[in-house]
């Protein structure tokens, strides 16, 4: 009793906080989705299911498969430049393999906005590509590369690119090497092993990676605002309109409805990969060349 | 991991390829933050006037100052509670459902745990400012906090605090005298990650803050100036705050091994 006591004592302020801060005012946001703006601009306290209905109106509609389909090309790039990424540190000496880690992690915890910032100056007319690429006589006139889709992709991909680098050199350095021996060994070829092996095994750092930069692409707002050059509307930039313009809140509680529905969908999904994951490779693998096989925990 | 020759060659030219991608932007930016011309992206000469002028500027100094306290209040709440969580966590055999609302605060959409907050906050009729952006602050410090906390009691021999108990010492003493010491790396991590994360965070910030200049940060200030267009003043501004994070980042890595890449 004294011991549940104890961890109640440590657990409480955290868990409440979040409770506070974090669960309650997402339930507002849950609760609102289903009411109504009223006529004045506050909020109609009657049951309706109109904003969804409103969600899925073609105007809108359009926007929310925008997003989908923006996060869903930076993610895909972002996991196929990260994969030969990490795959590349794993195969460095042990000892300079954190340090490669680090350095692609510092970026990350940098200001936000600052990187996006650093793109707008690297894109614009007058920017280092541009001028580049004229003084290399490729282009006379500058290329449009600012305020664009493409402007938008890139600079999601270079702000989440290091998280899906860490993500997959996690599950490629607790890799067994030796069942990639045993494959070698038994005349597999490189490309084999990797897509029977290697690839399967680490999957559930994809699914990480992947899924973070999907939610956080889904539901930004700076990268479509400043390089979007607010010409490309995400549902970031519909449920900020909603709250600071139009004034809509049980609109834009709904959909920011839609974003929390997606996330959870995702985290659940990757939670699932993950079990199913550790399932075979307990199967296949037993623990005890796990800690030879890779840094267990870095 | 295997295979030799080109593969390998190509492998490690891929990875330098993406190091040039990560720093190229921030190297051109801290470049031009020297430019002697207000001209954004052509050189024109050595200068320091830009940083100058930023220490002239009275609203730039002040929501510099916002942040600061924003920043220091938030990390000391968010190190204390963190720590205490971890400490919580990791005494419970079964974490899963714990584990899924710890994650949620690092993954949450900014915009949306904004909104909610600002939302929560109107219904309440709390007066929005510095204060309300620290109370929110702390919400994804906390998380962050713990998370670097547990990878350090992973490795901790819980004997110790058994052994400081049969001697006589109380369950205070222990923690401030045995237990403390041995996470402390962990926790001095964590403060430090919290505050790199406070000082950048601008859109809970912006919704929580409340109108009026007196809770501006300067994330939100930079966010003005960004709108407005490329300026050599902004480099010189995103250089010196790039270079604190780095700092930051650096000092918590020092700190402890696995606070950076988790």
């Amino acid at each position: 009793m004294q011991s549940r006591l104890k961890t109640l004592l440590l657990l409480g302020p955290g868990l409440g906080w979040l409770a506070v801060f974090m669960v309650v005012p997402c339930g507002i946001i849950f609760v609102h989705a289903f009411f109504e703006r009223g006529i004045y601009g506050g909020i109609d306290y009657s049951f309706t299911f109109e904003n969804f209905q409103r969600a899925v109106d073609p105007i809108y509609l359009t926007i929310l498969l925008n997003s989908a389909r923006i996060a869903g090309l930076a993610t895909l790039i972002a996991v196929l430049l990260a994969y030969p990424a990490a795959y590349a540190i794993t195969r460095a000496p042990r000892h300079r393999q954190v340090g490669y880690l680090i350095l692609v992690m510092l970026p990350f915890w940098s200001n936000y906005l600052v990187r996006t910032y650093a793109w707008i100056v690297m894109l614009n007319r007058e920017g280092l590509i541009n001028r580049g690429l004229r003084g290399l006589g490729v282009i006379d006139e500058p290329l449009p590369l600012l305020y664009n889709e493409f402007a938008i992709v890139t600079g999601l991909v270079y702000n989440y690119l290091p998280f899906v680098v860490l993500a997959i050199y996690a599950s490629l350095s607790r890799l067994n090497l030796e069942v990639l021996e045993a494959s070698e060994d038994l005349g597999a070829p490189a490309w084999r092993t990797f897509l029977r092996i290697t690839l399967p095994l680490t999957l559930p750092g994809v699914a990480a990676g992947a899924v973070f930069v999907f939610v956080l692409s889904v539901g930004n707002f700076i990268t479509p605002d400043l390089l979007g050059g607010g010409r490309l509307q995400m549902v970031g930039n519909l449920i900020y309109d909603q709250f600071l313009s139009a004034r809509d809140w049980p609109f834009g509680a709904t959909l920011s409805f839609f974003l929390i529905a997606v996330m959870m969908a995702l985290l659940f999904t990757q939670a699932v990969l993950v079990n199913r994951a550790q399932g075979e490779s307990r199967s296949q693998v037993e623990g005890r060349t796990a800690k030879k096989a890779g840094l267990a925990d870095a | 991991m295997l295979e030799r020759g080109a593969g390998g060659l190509l492998l490690w030219l891929h990875l330098r390829l993406i190091y040039i991608f990560l720093y190229v932007p921030i190297a051109v930016l801290m470049v031009l933050s020297f430019n002697k011309a207000g001209l954004p992206t052509a050189w024109t000469g050595f200068s320091v006037e830009w940083y100058g002028k930023l220490l002239d500027s009275g609203p730039i100094l002040g929501a510099a100052l916002n942040t600061l306290i924003v920043a220091t209040v938030s990390t000391v709440l968010a190190t204390g509670i963190g720590t205490l969580l971890a400490l919580g966590v990791e005494r419970r055999r079964r974490t899963s459902w714990l584990d899924a609302l710890l994650f949620a605060p690092m993954i949450i959409p900014d915009i949306v745990l904004a909104i909610a907050l600002l939302f929560f906050f109107t219904l309440l009729e709390f007066t929005l400012g510095l204060h309300s952006i620290i109370l929110s602050h702390v919400v994804f410090n906390i998380a962050f906090v713990c998370a670097v906390v547990r990878t350090r009691l992973r490795h901790f021999d819980y004997a110790v605090v058994e052994a400081s108990i049969d001697l006589g010492a109380s369950e205070i003493t222990t923690f401030f005298r045995v237990t403390l010491p041995i996470i402390f790396p962990g926790v001095l991590a964590g403060a430090l990650l919290a505050f790199t994360l406070s000082i950048d965070e601008f859109i809970i910030a912006f919704f929580t803050a409340g109108a009026g200049p007196s809770s501006t940060t300067l994330p939100m200030q930079i966010y003005a100036m960004i709108r407005f267009g490329v300026t050599p003043e902004i480099n010189a501004m995103a250089t010196i705050i790039m270079l604190v994070s780095f700092t930051l980042v650096f000092l918590a890595q020092r700190a402890n091994r696995e606070a950076v890449t988790g």
